[in-house]
């Protein structure tokens, strides 16, 4: 108990330690359905308002590690201090009022929404279901946070099929943000977008963080974006990371093969082929 | 010096919704491609890049409007009968699509599924058929064979069923691929392996390669022409090289900026971005389509459609900034 009051001092918004997940393979006919380790035994802190990037190619359990983080799913090992909680122990009802802390923001906004609900409902859905405020206020906290994200609040009656990806993704944003959240995770957020809408993207979160001192969690395969946006990197592999620390620490020296492969397609095609002389 | 081996000429291209009014995709499209060339097309989602592939294969829904004309090999594909479209799809022209996990079928052996390409147009007997589809998975890089021969979709893996759609488009030793996204749907590490293995076989083979992306660092290095879309028009084109040193129009200018941005390292307080969105394809505006997020914009921009301008031998680019 004594070191755990000593962290909250040092008070890191967000502590995980020793995260394990596991999950069962499925089972066929003749084949044992064997356990799969998805997060193994992760520890890491991330202070008030600090990104940090998680990266690794598919299947190394970022993903995992997220859901996790933000309780969709229960870790069977492991503790995660949010603020001076362990929020991994907590059953669903004692875990509500922590919900609205960590927030999540999906790959793909088009399948993370109701096609039949309209902007509106979408955004204020978090609120509806935290009974926050009267149906005025929700709606007058909708035209807010959709003026916030940059989306106009004359808009609040379409539906998500009107809007293009950048402003799918924007509502989902606003959406996040709706319940005032400290963390948020954001699950590729980026990938799917064009390049444009990825940095118009990443400049609304820049300031976000700015003005509401969020502190997000950014996985992604794209290291190039990442090193741009986090404080501090993480890579993972096969369900460990194996190597943390500040971003330009990471890409100047990564010691890691995994890290240096990422990095070398981090710097690109063009420099890969350049070195290998270049096609015929 | 060889005549083109596709020919567009005033390409337009019009959907109609059912929810009603027109959705001009392509306005007016002009270009060429030489064989064995490499040509990069650079857009950004809702350009009219991918309607721009459909069209010259006729892949187009019947509900769309198209007129001008798509020569290939002496041929107007927009007016060629059926049969003679079918020859054409697959074994001179062939497509890579997108998603691999959509054009594959999930219930046919991968082996089968290259062998049924080349039974609809060459005339080889089943050993030789077979022989050949082992030397095609050899070719696009695999070890393994004899498992990927028997294997469904369901046991590759996103590079792996890349591969096999490209082994699919080489079959036939086709002289034009059109390649849209190939590598959107793969993650990062895997964009070197499949655009090597992309450059290599049209190197080997002389094929025209029309590649498709939204992102132009896939292109550097690679393309030997480069042409950029807005809004269902060209408004830049030429040698691939010169126009990512120095592009001239400020869209193009803007696009590879952002591009730099990303891979330039250090974080910045702001990533460079292009303010606002592609214009709504239902209600067109008078004027240059880019002109409400131009950063260059002048007064004549907003009133006036800009024309192609050639500002320099082999670059044509369509900006009112280059009109005198």
């Amino acid at each position: 108990m004594a070191t755990e009051t000593i962290k909250a001092n040092h008070s890191p918004l967000l502590r995980v330690c020793g995260l394990t997940k596991h999950y069962w393979t499925s089972g066929r006919v003749w084949r044992k359905r064997t356990l799969f380790t998805a997060v193994d035994d992760i520890s890491f802190e991330l202070s008030h308002g600090k990104t940090l990037g998680l990266v690794g190619s598919s299947g190394c359990g970022k993903s995992s590690l997220a859901r996790c983080v933000t309780r969709l799913e229960g870790a069977d090992a492991g503790e995660i201090w949010l603020e001076g909680v362990d929020i991994a122990r907590l059953n669903s009802r004692e875990l509500l009022p922590y919900r609205s802390q960590i927030q999540m923001i999906f790959q793909d906004p088009a399948t993370a929404m109701n096609p039949r609900m309209t902007a509106a409902e979408i955004v204020q859905e978090p609120l509806l279901i935290q009974r926050r405020g009267t149906s005025a206020e929700r709606q007058a906290r909708t035209a807010e946070l959709m003026r916030e994200v940059g989306l106009s609040p004359d808009w609040m009656n379409r539906r998500i099929t009107e809007f293009s990806g950048g402003q799918r993704q924007r509502m989902a944003i606003a959406r996040a943000l709706s319940l005032q959240p400290k963390l948020l995770v954001l699950d590729e957020a980026f990938t799917g977008l064009d390049l444009s809408t990825q940095a118009q993207i990443a400049n609304l979160l820049l300031d976000l963080q700015a003005t509401h001192s969020l502190t997000y969690i950014l996985i992604s395969h794209d290291l190039s974006l990442v090193a741009r946006i986090a404080d501090e990197i993480a890579v993972m592999s096969a369900g460990k990371i194996i190597e943390l620390g500040p971003v330009r620490q990471i890409i100047s020296t990564p010691t890691h093969p995994v890290t240096q492969s990422l990095v070398t397609s981090h710097h690109g095609f063009r420099v890969q082929h350049a070195a290998a002389g270049g096609f015929a | 010096m060889p005549g083109p081996l596709l020919h567009v000429k005033d390409l337009r291209v019009r959907y109609l919704p059912e929810s009603g009014g027109k959705v001009q995709a392509l306005e007016g499209l002009n270009l060429e491609i030489l064989p064995g060339e490499v040509t990069g097309i650079l857009g950004e989602s809702g350009s009219g890049k991918s309607t721009l592939a459909s069209t010259l294969l006729r892949l187009l829904p019947a509900s769309a409007e198209c007129s001008g004309c798509v020569v290939f090999e002496g041929e107007d594909l927009l007016t060629a009968a059926g049969s003679k479209l079918r020859r054409i799809r697959g074994s001179k022209i062939a497509l890579i699509p997108q998603d691999p996990a959509v054009s594959l079928n999930p219930v046919t052996r991968v082996g089968e599924q290259i062998s049924e390409v080349l039974r609809a147009h060459l005339r080889l007997s089943r050993s030789e058929r077979k022989q050949r589809v082992r030397q095609l998975l050899v070719e696009v890089g695999f070890e393994d064979v004899d498992r990927i021969v028997d294997a469904y979709l369901h046991q590759l893996s996103g590079g792996q069923r890349q591969r096999v759609v490209i082994a699919q488009a080489i079959a036939c030793r086709p002289s034009l691929i059109i390649a849209d996204e190939p590598t959107s749907k793969l993650h990062s590490e895997l964009h070197c392996q499949i655009l090597a293995l992309l450059a290599n076989t049209v190197a080997q083979h002389d094929t025209a390669l029309l590649l498709i992306t939204h992102d132009p660092t896939i292109l550097a290095g690679f393309a030997d022409r480069l042409m950029v879309m807005y809004a269902g028009r060209l408004i830049e084109q030429g040698p691939a090289e010169s126009v990512m040193r120095r592009p001239l129009h400020p869209y193009t200018r803007a696009l590879i900026g952002l591009s730099h941005g990303h891979t330039s390292g250090n974080r910045a307080s702001h990533l460079p971005s292009i303010p606002g969105e592609m214009p709504n394809p239902l209600h067109v505006m008078p004027g240059c389509r880019f002109e409400p997020r131009c950063s260059e914009k002048m007064g004549v921009c907003a009133t006036t459609d800009p024309q192609t301008f050639s500002p320099e031998s082999s670059r044509l680019v369509s900006c009112l900034k280059y009109g005198n």
